[in-house]
């Protein structure tokens, strides 16, 4: 190889099997001379990544199926052999809000049906009290986040343009923002929420986990075109973020994992945070209630890294009900494409046989058929879908 | 439509010296409705009040993330607004995520009018960036020479050499050993200390 691999992440944990390829030296054994770089914006990720400056980039997922789609930005077919990780967001509330919601329910207060219809209670209320709406921020217009807030809400009844405002914040700016109130509420992943508990800021309503089994959430992204050009180079960083999750994943390496990702050129924020969104073992509120959940971040585990193109087509269907792109079969095509188990596979030597569930796991609406999105979309009330 | 006269520009940047540098160009150009954001909360509020056509971001700035929800259609836009770098300007982008600047334009706006915007925008951001790349050296040369004029002096009273023997013999060193004059410099002071 003539220069070193660019790689492209944010400060995020399920950047994590990315990190640690490359600082526990997987990618190295693969061959590859990696450099990761560590970027502000999801928008510079994308653009660095479609003009080259990056060979790859850790990338949510939804912007790898719109950039292949050409929504909102230029049009760069992108093609992503490995899912960096699912799930692994969380709701957080502030400490008022969090009472609001508390108070307008009597039982299963993780239950994600009964709080967003105690959101709609507080919403009413609010409206007749002449009050501001409340500020959901979430963390890009392509994004899990955007979406799960979007997915959650609505099911009870609060339309997330209507009733409530929802704006892009960069994740580092979402827990100061609900500390000075300029937000109620925010969908944002690891370490975020912990952080805004920590400091007493929030509560963690939901893991997104609650709302949606299992949701694709960052891949690693690649250009199409590079990725036919370097066949060679896509199995072996494939094959080192396999090991790399595969490390992550056993709980006797969690600790050093999180020391590595801790460091200020990586993730920067505490260890012990870290490892506690590994663990899946997570702080919930300021007074110091505990909540474990084994599918809060999957980082390799349940084959949560093999791509799955029905997550594409979930994705793409929530883009339609939102109003950020209308339904074609040629797109649904193009955006189940961009998930390709046809490289992990390869890359790892594996038959194309999946372990995993390959459903959604919504905790509301019809189950998922990518064969049939437009009815799928028919069965929900509130949306923005184009005609 | 006032943007036929001149645009109105909104700079969004932290960085204050930068932002006044870009500035300072937009005028001189004639580009007379220029002004800076650089306080990053409530951004797409102040962006709104403010009713620009054109909008300039670094890229070190996280907050371009909340420029790309002015794309959305929601209630939150009153607005509509695209990027001015499409399909036809790969090399416009090339060049601005080089410079460190990306723009944004409000629809409505010709293209061709924000061609000369974004071509100044990233002129001056590299001017920056060079600036700042001397501001560094020269800090740099500084250091070094304090280093080898005291790595002189010792050279000078240990070997009872005259200044100009002392340099000489310091630069023949470096071209020797093929390493900077500071670095050997710096050697001859470590060793000094050591053997003090």
């Amino acid at each position: 190889m003539t220069r070193p691999l660019c790689i492209g992440f944010i400060p995020l944990v399920d950047a994590a099997a990315l990190i640690l390829a490359v600082d526990k030296g997987f990618t190295e054994a693969e061959g590859l001379e990696v450099t990761l770089v560590r970027e502000v914006s999801w928008s510079n990720v994308r653009d660095k990544l479609n003009i080259g400056l990056f060979d790859a980039a850790h990338l949510l997922a939804p912007v790898a199926i719109a950039s292949s789609l050409g929504i909102g930005h230029v049009k760069v077919p992108i093609a992503a052999p490995f899912n960096l990780g699912l799930n692994g967001n969380a709701i957080t509330v502030s400490t008022s809000l969090h009472a609001a919601i508390m108070s307008e329910i009597e039982n299963g207060r993780t239950d994600p049906m009964a709080t967003a219809r105690a959101l709609a209670r507080v919403v009413a209320t609010r409206r007749k009290d002449g009050a501001d709406p409340l500020t959901f921020a979430m963390t890009f217009p392509f994004s899990t986040h955007n979406y799960q807030l979007r997915f959650w809400m609505a099911a009870g009844g609060v339309d997330p343009d209507e009733d409530v405002r929802l704006v892009v914040l960069p994740p580092p700016y979402m827990v100061d923002s609900l500390a000075n109130g300029h937000v109620d509420a925010f969908c944002v992943g690891a370490p975020w929420n912990s952080v805004a508990v920590d400091l007493g800021v929030g509560h963690i309503l939901h893991f997104v986990s609650d709302i949606l089994e299992r949701a694709a959430e960052k891949v690693l992204a690649l250009r199409q075109d590079w990725s036919e050009k370097n066949p060679q180079i896509v199995a072996a960083l494939v094959r080192a973020a396999f090991r790399a999750a595969e490390f992550i994943e056993q709980p006797e390496n969690r600790a050093e994992a999180a020391r590595i990702l801790a460091r200020p050129e990586r993730i920067g924020v505490d260890a012990e945070i870290i490892q506690r969104t590994l663990d899946g073992r997570l702080k919930i509120s300021p007074e110091g209630a505990l909540r474990e959940s084994s599918s809060y971040l999957l980082l390799g585990r349940e084959d949560a890294a093999r791509p799955d193109p029905v997550q594409a087509a979930w994705l793409y269907a929530q883009m339609i009900r939102w109003g950020q792109s209308s339904l074609s079969p040629e797109a649904l095509r193009t955006a189940m494409a961009v998930f390709r188990p046809d490289l992990y596979d390869a890359a790892l030597v594996r038959n194309g046989e999946s372990a995993a569930p390959g459903r959604i796991g919504a905790f509301t609406g019809p189950a998922f058929e990518s064969n049939d999105v437009a009815a799928y979309l028919a069965s929900f009330v509130i949306g923005r879908q184009k005609s | 439509m006032s943007a036929e006269s001149s645009p109105k520009i909104v700079i969004v940047d932290e960085s204050p010296v930068r932002a006044a540098i870009l500035e300072e160009g937009l005028r001189e150009a004639g580009f007379t409705g220029v002004s800076h954001i650089g306080e990053m909360q409530n951004l797409l509020a102040r962006i709104y009040a403010l009713d620009p056509d054109v909008i300039l971001i670094d890229l070190e700035n996280p907050s371009r993330d909340v420029l790309e929800q002015m794309f959305q259609v929601s209630r939150a836009v009153r607005r509509p607004i695209a990027m001015f770098v499409d399909q036809s300007d790969a090399a416009s982008i090339q060049a601005s995520v080089d410079a460190g600047v990306s723009a944004y334009i409000v629809n409505g706006l010709k293209k061709e009018r924000i061609k000369p915007i974004l071509d100044l925008c990233i002129s001056r951001f590299n001017a920056f960036a060079k600036l700042q790349d001397e501001l560094e050296r020269t800090k740099t040369a500084l250091e070094d020479r304090k280093v080898i004029d005291r790595a002189k002096g010792i050279l000078m009273k240990l070997k009872g050499l005259t200044e100009e023997e002392a340099y000489v013999l310091l630069r023949s060193t470096a071209m020797h050993e093929k390493k900077k004059m500071a670095e050997i410099a710096q050697s001859i002071l470590t060793a000094s200390q050591l053997l003090k």
